[in-house]
């Protein structure tokens, strides 16, 4: 019987020869992922109440992202503890004001196909993009990790969502996601693997993907998978990879829980209203609708691809009074590319103000929260009541090009009509 | 394992109590203590005013969905409560408070429960009598090994008491 790509690549974690749905392995972790909200700051008591070492530190990366730069002296206080701490256990891997965490392990090549990342934060997910089985775990599951360098997991079953066909002009990764789990629902691949296959996925660039594996877990999802092929093989290329990696694809014949098909081509842009994930609709049946201020960052949506679908829709334009816009591009690598094509400045000219690549807004820390009443046309993964601000705020998710038609218009705007 | 039963008042909670509603993010910063005022602040502003040690929370589909905060289940049982049942719960949390030691049963017919019934719990046989109503609905049970974990304090303590016993 064949096997899906979870099976083949929890096989390899576990040193077996195959696995199955269902079946309960041993894993061993490449890499083990902390943040700076939820690592060492919680991790640390545990290990010292049980005098363990860390088992690898060369598979261990700590970033600090969530409180970076920070919002409050209680914040930097974190931020200090994690660099020290990240000094007495001698962590090779340390990142601080980078950016968020699934970017930066990305542009840094630990997010290798066929192998195991495990992160203490949810949207470690991220990682299936590359084909890598990445999945959020807890902080004291984390001491175990640390102390051991292996994981129990449940092999899980997976989603087939098939995308065939090519998208329109400004439909981007983020709406291939809304579209699929307005079908999937916020629980619906809970304890399952998402994998996202077809010529549509295959179309798209690193960035897009990224952002589809992403938002995963807001289905629920452990993991949500696309088989490498020659993009992601070139990336890891490109960023210098010297480490080898394992490429693995689902059988013809492999067995999933469930399969959906969808036509590329009928995608138009979505949005996902407040306050559920999958409260998703088509951008068109909610036009109209009053925005007050627009994101553009995170781990779901501030890259390269992201800042240029803005840029391609302000360029030469100006944002009024009535709608605010802030950018964070999702790394200093990602900053760096697009000040040196310009991008920055272009949206900076329209009225965007330019943050630090951070988590800030999105998880509600700092840089540019939401006030009572306002509405937010964001590209972020939430929009649960209060995430970015006031509860009494609105989050209304959506592709970069969406977000950055919306700030022109201050009303929620089709990019396709700019 | 000698059996346990737990009894208590139902606290209801509705489907997808995600992990802002349940820990607002904006608390993490604070001391658990203080973090444990502002529990399940986003979907009940009044519970740490009116939740009561010992009650059993009681919950739809998918409770916990969203962020690996771990403090998510610490703040809930900070609160008091003695078990946590739900129609179904997010995968990351499920995990995360087994290993801080909040006891957690999933029961189908959980939403026929009402806010304020007297139950009485058993996490091994996997049985919820509502003396309320004289109801009684089956849940999954607690492996007598993950129960032991739980009632240890979680797994950095039970790893403690288990590495003690092998010296």
């Amino acid at each position: 019987m064949g096997k899906t790509l979870a099976e083949k690549i929890l096989a390899r974690c576990a040193g077996k020869e195959s696995v199955s749905a269902g079946e309960i392995i041993q894993g061993r972790v490449d890499i083990a992922m902390l943040d700076d909200t939820l690592g060492p700051w919680y991790v640390d008591p545990g290990l010292k109440k049980l005098g363990a070492d860390i088992w690898d530190r060369s598979k261990t990366v700590l970033i600090c992202d969530h409180y970076t730069p920070s919002g409050s002296a209680a914040q930097a206080n974190v931020v200090k503890f994690n660099r020290e701490w990240s000094k007495e256990y001698n962590i090779e891997h340390y990142f601080e004001e980078c950016g968020p965490c699934h970017q930066i392990l990305a542009e840094n090549c630990f997010d290798l196909p066929g192998t195991l990342l495990v992160g203490v934060d949810s949207h470690t997910v991220t990682a299936g993009a590359f084909g890598c089985f990445g999945t959020g775990i807890g902080s004291t599951e984390m001491v175990g990790v640390l102390a051991t360098g292996e994981i129990w997991l449940r092999v899980p079953e997976s989603i087939k969502i098939q995308w065939e066909g090519k998208l329109g002009s400004r439909v981007m990764g983020k709406d291939v996601f809304l579209r699929t789990i307005r079908d999937v629902s916020h629980s619906g691949a809970t304890y399952m693997a998402m994998e996202f296959c077809g010529s549509a996925i295959r179309d798209l660039g690193i960035d897009d993907r990224m952002c589809i594996s992403n938002m995963s877990v807001e289905a629920g999802a452990k993991a949500g998978l696309m088989a490498a092929d020659e993009k992601v093989e070139a990336y890891l290329r490109e960023h210098g990879n010297t480490k080898p990696y394992y490429v693995f694809e689902s059988d013809p014949d492999a067995v999933y829980h469930s399969v959906l098909n969808y036509k590329a081509e009928e995608l138009v842009p979505q949005v996902a209203c407040p306050h559920a994930v999958d409260n998703v609709h088509d951008v068109t049946e909610m036009a109209g609708t009053r925005i007050d201020r627009a994101y553009i960052g995170s781990c779901t949506g501030g890259r390269l691809t992201d800042l240029i679908a803005a840029a391609e829709i302000l360029r030469g334009k100006k944002l009024t009074r009535d709608c605010k816009l802030a950018v964070s591009p999702s790394s200093k690598k990602v900053w760096e590319q697009a000040a040196k094509m310009g991008i920055l400045n272009e949206l900076s000219e329209a009225g965007a103000t330019i943050l630090a690549p951070t988590c800030g807004a999105c998880v509600g820390y700092h840089s540019g929260l939401l006030a009572d009443g306002e509405n937010c046309a964001s590209t972020t993964n939430r929009n649960f009541r209060g995430r970015m601000g006031s509860r009494e705020a609105g989050v209304y998710l959506v592709s970069a090009a969406t977000a950055a038609a919306s700030a022109l218009t201050g009303r929620l705007t089709d990019p396709r009509e700019i | 394992m000698k059996q346990e039963i737990i009894r208590g008042r139902a606290y209801l909670f509705g489907d997808n109590i995600n992990t802002d509603f349940i820990n607002p993010a904006q608390y993490m910063e604070l001391p658990m203590d203080q973090m444990i005022q502002h529990a399940m602040e986003g979907a009940d502003p009044d519970f740490s005013k009116n939740v009561r040690p010992g009650d059993v929370m009681v919950a739809g589909i998918n409770f916990g969905s969203g962020s690996s905060r771990e403090t998510a289940p610490m703040v809930i049982k900070g609160s008091g409560i003695s078990v946590l049942i739900a129609v179904s719960f997010a995968r990351i949390f499920y995990r995360n408070a087994i290993n801080i030691g909040l006891k957690v049963l999933t029961c189908p017919q959980a939403k026929e429960i009402a806010h304020g019934d007297e139950l009485e719990v058993d996490p091994i046989a996997g049985t919820i009598r509502d003396l309320t109503t004289g109801k009684d609905y089956t849940c999954t049970a607690l492996p007598p090994h993950i129960l032991e974990l739980v009632n240890d304090g979680g797994l950095i303590p039970h790893l403690e008491k288990t590495l003690k016993k092998k010296d």
